[in-house]
């Protein structure tokens, strides 16, 4: 039995926290390069080049990329073999979301109840998902995740018969809704199977691959290919201000599912795709 | 005051006079000078419960422009820290009361409802957007900050934000043209 305190775990979270915010990833950086190649309106061109030079300062200065710093959530794999000691886990990731927040100079953007509308102040709790895995281990996944583009983030039970063709449809669909309030380009996360909640959880978590890296799944590869052309060609482009750049990525997870369902959720990122990752 | 810039970039100098609001076009680049007013979501339904009550608001936004933004916190030494805009859409319920009374730009990001739309043609309004996501970079341009009502609001606070060349585009004009509607069906293939 392997013990990791939750002091460790805190640090870790406080750590991938600040992070995230300040330091987007080389591979959204690349996206940005990669569409400002293609890209044929004008305003949609200094967009993307004002989200590089905005990175840039982010990444300098240690300010905020976005000033929504985003809801946390965080992703923990826990092997089986490790023991937490000193606390709860859950406990010691807000804790790390708090300290984070805090003397990273992060906006504070939860409020205690949907309907009191109080500010916690420390941007805490975060949405934690836990699985068990094998081994000795802990892997933390955190992302900010923005409260504008999650705003348009969507959900459909679809029949059997509908298929894939009606997974693309809905998918393009949300992404048209979404358009300049979402701030594209977007990143779809889509979860496809399982049930109501298993839907949206594996939405969010296929974000967390690799901006664009391949499917694994060669058929949902295609799926994903398909969609993103039929998305830049929506003509919302770079803030809706019109382009080719609509989104940067549709990522899909499923999941078996029941004889008589087809659950799609669709989780909805802008580019401000804040995430960090670390294994202890 | 509007003037034209060497670059072809119209700057536009707050306050805001029918007649600037009306030379804007849908599509226009713009900088911004002056004064800067920061309200989203807790600090408008607060302005509007003093309107529904016949209280005076605590900001007069005759001419203003109001920002739809909540900063990140400063660092020490800094004006302020990230700041971009939010979704204007969830102002829609409020904005035509404000309209009303003489507010002449609104900046944010996203689009409008029709009855804001139409309360722009009617009152002379200009909705600009600013690039959301790009809080580090705005934050630039904002070179002075205080707060002026609802200080127990945190970043939802009612901030006054004097701005030197702060970029933005016109998305909606008085005239009814739309900067979505048209950049969508321009590109769209
Ligand atoms: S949608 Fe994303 S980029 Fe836009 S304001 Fe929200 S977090 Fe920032």
């Amino acid at each position: 039995m392997r013990e990791i305190h939750v002091s460790a775990i805190s640090d870790a979270v406080k750590k991938l926290c600040m992070e995230a915010n300040w330091d987007l990833g080389p591979d959204m950086l690349r996206a940005f390069d990669q569409a400002l190649k293609t890209e044929r309106s004008p305003a949609g061109k200094q967009v993307l080049e004002m989200l590089k030079e905005n990175a840039q300062i982010a990444r300098t200065q240690k300010i905020p990329y976005c000033q929504d710093t985003g809801f946390v959530v965080c992703f923990a794999e826990l092997g089986q073999d490790v023991h937490i000691t000193g606390g709860l886990l859950t406990d010691a990731i807000n804790t790390g979301v708090s300290q984070g927040y805090t003397e990273g100079y992060l906006r504070a953007s939860i409020v205690k109840s949907p309907f009191d509308r109080k500010n916690t102040g420390d941007n805490t709790p975060a949405v934690i998902h836990l699985d068990a895995v094998p081994g000795g281990n802990v892997k933390l996944m955190v992302m900010a995740k923005g409260g504008g583009c999650e705003n348009r983030s969507k959900y459909k039970m679809l029949t059997p018969a509908d298929g894939p063709e009606g997974v693309k449809n809905f998918i393009l669909e949300v992404i048209k809704t979404a358009g300049p309030d979402a701030c594209p380009p977007l990143i779809a996360g889509v979860g496809v199977g399982g049930t109501f909640e298993k839907a949206a959880i594996l939405s969010k978590k296929a974000l967390f691959r690799e901006i664009g890296s391949p499917n694994p799944d060669p058929a949902l590869d295609a799926i994903e290919k398909e969609v993103l052309d039929k998305a830049n060609r929506l003509g919302i482009g770079p803030q809706g201000y019109g382009g080719d750049t609509t989104a940067f990525a549709v990522h899909i997870l499923t999941y078996p599912c029941h004889i008589t369902s087809l659950p799609v959720a669709v989780t909805i990122e802008c580019h401000a795709h804040r995430h960090k990752e670390v294994t202890l | 005051m509007i003037k034209l810039a060497a670059d072809g970039i119209k700057e536009v100098t707050t306050p805001l006079s029918d007649a600037d609001v009306e030379s804007l076009k849908s599509g226009d680049r713009v900088r911004l000078f002056g004064v800067l007013y920061t309200a989203r979501d807790a600090a408008h339904g607060r302005l509007i419960a003093l309107l529904d009550e016949g209280k005076p608001l605590p900001i007069d936004v005759k001419g203003q422009i109001i920002y739809y933004t909540g900063p990140s916190p400063a660092r020490p030494g800094m004006v302020i820290g990230s700041v971009g805009p939010t979704t204007g859409g969830r102002m829609d319920k409020y904005a035509p009361r404000l309209l009303a009374l003489g507010l002449k730009g609104m900046i944010g990001k996203g689009a409008r409802s029709e009855p804001v739309r139409e309360a722009m043609k009617r009152h002379k309004a200009v909705y600009f957007g600013a690039v959301g996501g790009a809080g580090a970079y705005l934050s630039r341009y904002v070179k002075k900050v205080e707060i002026v009502a609802y200080e127990d609001l945190g970043t939802e606070a009612i901030r006054r934000m004097a701005v030197e060349g702060f970029p933005a585009i016109v998305v909606n004009d008085c005239h009814g043209n739309d900067l979505y509607q048209e950049g969508m069906k321009a590109y769209a293939r």
